[in-house]
């Protein structure tokens, strides 16, 4: 057991807990925060992914330990910003939600590209969801919905 | 008013993107426990003792002998147990469930389960045929005497559904009932399943849908098992109990796509194929299951777009002591239409003409004959089609050009896909249900039609709001319960908007008729076309109501030191009557597109001695979007008297021609002939190395 303390989108949280754990269970168990689901468990996928200090994780691959003193945004905690809704709005246009499975993550691996590139190109945004497997649309959609995303987020990263 | 096919918001995509939408692993209830499978771990031989451990308090096994009504779990064809009671036929092989409040705790007790086994011999080779047809058409061989032979083998190997969401139910008592709420395809099968193995009164079991995380025929009769497992655990513990597989296991344990060989014999006179021959074998893993029907669609889709006045058709279901086989979209057809394309293809290069050409001569027309003695109803747009797709791709041109050059290719697919059941399955098997109902200013669509991704809860209230001319907030479509809507079918077989959105539109239109009521119901049932007439013993009749239809072309690279194949492009043209709506349609289209081409090139599953060898989204790899390509779609309207505005299915035709086109195009790129899918890098050196061109 140990005492880990972490930001949550926006609230500080401090847990007595096995430090092993996978954040992914903490986030759905402890939390209840159900929008990072478990596709693989395995870092394949990315159906789990979270932000971590701004960045990507798979948050299956990360013990609590590694959390301490960082801060997390699972999609229940982006979704209440402006970038959210562009991206929503982007991938509703794109029709890029099917099962909608992999679209939490592919949201997060959306919002991480475009805050680091604003305005990458067709290439850079197949990387950027490189690490999230969508079985439903075949990413052109979705990669349409960036696109659109970082159009009409034009000033928002 | 608007076109339908005009697209709309999805209704639910505010919920999918921000996280709301609830997948059954997103419920927990009061006190759930969780279960753990037993497996076996041989392929064939008989239990002679379990020992189990000591069970700390609160945790159960769950096994054959606490199932209360008939141990075999329901569907077509009823060889399954719930859980074996001692047989063992394949591994992994569902035993029992262990069950209790702490997964690590369940963990370790499964590790200590001890399990003696007579072990036999198991068989791996298609010899033990379970299920036989044959057909003919015409004269059969008779006609196939003194004509010129030319003769070829195809294979296909699995293919994993690979769901990001794997299956699951959590279940609970509700006073005398039994819930269940899960990941799946068909409420319905899964009710009727459970009533059969508890043996209770239909009233006494209830099936809710989750949001379903993908399914792709793999929650089409797979859930009906774990369902019933899960049921009797139930109903024996009464509490509630969360079954959910990890990757892992749904990988090794689930059903995939049935392995195919397909032996064609053609029989040609003045560059014709007058009479065909085929021999297909599928695998079926352990259990019979869907396999027989699984393999008539195979069959019937024999003669591809084609039309061939003479056949001799036979085909066997072989068991093996492997994981079960079953429903995958496409089922069945795309190993034909594999098959069948590269033979179109290889008979015409060794007759010395142009394929496309070939193809073009036997192409089939409105009033032709099918292979089955049905006849194709509606206009085939086929030839204008092609003609689109040659334009914007370049085809021809193309073709030409990597004649010359090496490691760049195009190939081009031409597919239907029968729509709905085969046969008189609607009329004589699923007789669908459903029922509107107006409450005040609400109207509500009370069907179990499960949307999965493909759109179902967006074009049905579409559907219905276009119909009533009423806003589309005010039609409800909630997650199909078992305890409210009637039991439209199961969401299969391209049927969903074509057959139950028939009926759905027939209730509309009686419902406008009345809508100053304030509140009504409306209940309609399946009526079948009169045309249809189907005789599934001898393959003789209409097999399906309509006909979708569809063209692709690929262009690939391979690279020339790793053999790495790259897709560059593809471009497609449909007809699915009409669109219901262009954008959830055109995603169709891309999603299985993207399953087809994998399928043909770069998914790539196996056994040895029945054990599947790849376990995780590591060892089985599927598309990512560094894999896609852009995607060109055209959608050609042709609408279909019974189907509302016209619609057709839509679901599994676009998956089907992506594998013989993206096949083509890597024969043409390594100037070597392709039999078998997937065309892996290893399979493409062993061609370049003693392949023929
Ligand atoms: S569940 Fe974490 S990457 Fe798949
Ligand atoms: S929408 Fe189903 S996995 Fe991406």
């Amino acid at each position: 057991m140990a005492k880990i303390k972490f930001k949550l989108n926006g609230e500080i949280k401090e847990l007595d807990t096995d430090p092993s754990r996978r954040l992914l269970d903490v986030l759905r168990d402890d939390f209840n925060l159900t929008g990072p689901k478990e596709g693989c468990g395995e870092g394949e996928c990315g159906a789990c992914a979270v932000l971590m200090n701004k960045e990507i994780v798979n948050s299956c691959s990360v013990p609590l330990a590694n959390v301490l003193n960082k801060e997390i945004i699972t999609i229940e905690g982006f979704s209440k910003t402006k970038r959210y809704q562009v991206i929503k709005d982007s991938f509703a246009k794109a029709g890029g939600v099917q099962c909608g499975f992999c679209t939490p993550g592919m949201i997060i691996a959306t919002e991480s590209l475009l805050n680091k590139n604003p305005h990458p190109n067709e290439f850079e945004i197949k990387i950027g969801l490189s690490g999230n497997l969508c079985r439903c649309t075949g990413y052109n959609l979705i990669i349409e919905a960036v696109k659109l995303a970082a159009e009409a987020g034009e000033g928002l990263w | 008013m608007k076109d339908i096919s005009i697209s709309i918001n999805k209704v639910d995509n505010e919920d999918k993107c921000s996280g709301k939408a609830k997948y059954v692993a997103d419920y927990k209830l009061e006190g759930m426990l969780y279960a753990f499978t037993v497996r076996s771990q041989i392929a064939k031989g008989e239990i002679l003792k379990i020992e189990y451990p000591e069970l700390p308090n609160g945790y159960y096994v769950v096994d054959y002998k606490d199932v209360p009504g008939k141990n075999i779990v329901k569907v077509i064809y009823e060889d399954m147990p719930v859980f074996t009671t001692g047989k063992i036929t394949y591994l992994y092989e569902p035993i029992s469930l262990i069950i209790g409040p702490e997964k690590q705790v369940l963990n370790d007790l499964l590790k200590q389960v001890k399990i003696t086994y007579k072990e036999e011999e198991p068989v791996f080779e298609w010899t033990d045929s379970v299920v036989h047809y044959h057909f003919d058409k015409g004269l059969g061989e008779k006609a196939f005497q003194g004509l010129e032979k030319v003769e070829y083998d195809y294979k296909t190997s699995y293919q994993e559904q690979a769901y990001i969401e794997t299956q699951g139910f959590i279940g609970y008592p509700e006073k005398d009932k039994v819930t269940l709420l899960g990941s799946i395809q068909c409420p319905y099968y899964v009710k009727n399943a459970v009533v059969q193995a508890l043996g209770e009164k239909e009233d006494n079991v209830r099936v809710i849908q989750a949001t379903v995380g993908g399914a792709f025929g793999g929650k089409e009769e797979y859930p009906s098992l774990i369902g019933c497992q899960l049921a009797v655990a139930v109903k024996k513990i009464k509490k509630p109990i969360q079954l959910i597989f990890e990757r892992e296991e749904d990988m090794l344990v689930t059903t995939k796509r049935h392995p195919s060989r397909v032996h064609f014999e053609g029989y040609v006179l003045d560059n014709k194929i007058h009479g065909l021959k085929a021999v297909v074998g599928i695998d079926g893993g352990a259990n019979i299951g869907l396999s027989g029907v699984v393999l008539s669609r195979a069959l019937i889709a024999c003669t591809g777009a084609y039309k061939i006045d003479n056949l001799d058709i036979s085909g066997d279901v072989f068991r093996t002591n492997t994981v079960p086989n079953g429903a995958f979209r496409g089922f069945g057809a795309p190993q034909m239409f594999f098959a069948v394309e590269m033979f179109f293809e290889h008979v015409a290069k060794k007759l010395g003409i142009d394929p496309l050409e070939f193809k073009l001569n036997h192409l089939a027309k409105q009033n032709d004959f099918t292979s089955t003695m049905g006849i194709f109803r509606d206009p085939v747009l086929m030839p204008e089609m092609i003609t689109k797709v040659i334009e914007t791709s370049d085809y021809l041109n193309k073709r030409k050009e990597y004649e010359k050059s090496e490691f760049k290719g195009v190939g081009m697919s031409l597919f239907f896909h029968g729509c709905g059941f085969t046969g008189s399955g609607e009329q004589n098997h699923i007789k669908a249900k459903v029922k509107l109902k107006k409450d005040k200013d609400k109207v509500y669509i009370l069907i179990a039609a499960v949307d999965m991704g493909q759109g179902v809860k967006t074009s049905f209230r579409k559907l219905v709001s276009h119909i009533l001319e009423i806003d589309i907030e005010r039609v409800i479509f909630d997650n199909p319960d078992t305890d409210f809507v009637p039991d439209s079918g199961p969401t299969v077989a391209s049927r969903t908007m074509m057959i139950v959105g028939g009926i759905v539109a027939r209730a509309a239109k009686e419902m406008k008729d009345r809508f100053d009521e304030e509140s009504f119901v409306v209940e309609k049932q399946y009526v079948q076309p009169e045309y249809i007439k189907y005789d599934e013993a001898t393959f003789k009749g209409d097999a399906y109501p309509a006909y979708s239809w569809g063209v692709n072309v690929v262009e690939v690279e391979v690279d020339k030191d790793t053999y790495q194949v790259s897709i560059k492009k593809t471009w497609s043209v449909y007809d699915i009557g009409k669109a219901i709506d262009e954008r959830i349609v055109m995603g169709q289209a891309d999603g299985g597109l993207a399953q087809g081409l994998a399928y043909g090139y770069l998914e790539v599953m196996e056994h040895k001695q029945g054990k599947i060898m790849q376990k995780n989204m590591t060892d089985y790899i599927i598309p990512t979007a560094m894999d896609m390509c852009p995607m060109e779609t055209y959608l050609f309207d042709n609408p279909y008297a019974f189907g509302p505005y016209g619609a057709k299915g839509v679901g599994e035709l676009s998956l089907i021609g992506g594998a013989p086109a993206v096949a083509m195009a890597i024969e043409q790129a390594i100037k070597r002939r392709v039999f078998k899918i997937p065309v892996t890098p290893e399979y493409i050196m062993e061609l370049i190395n003693n392949g023929e061109n």
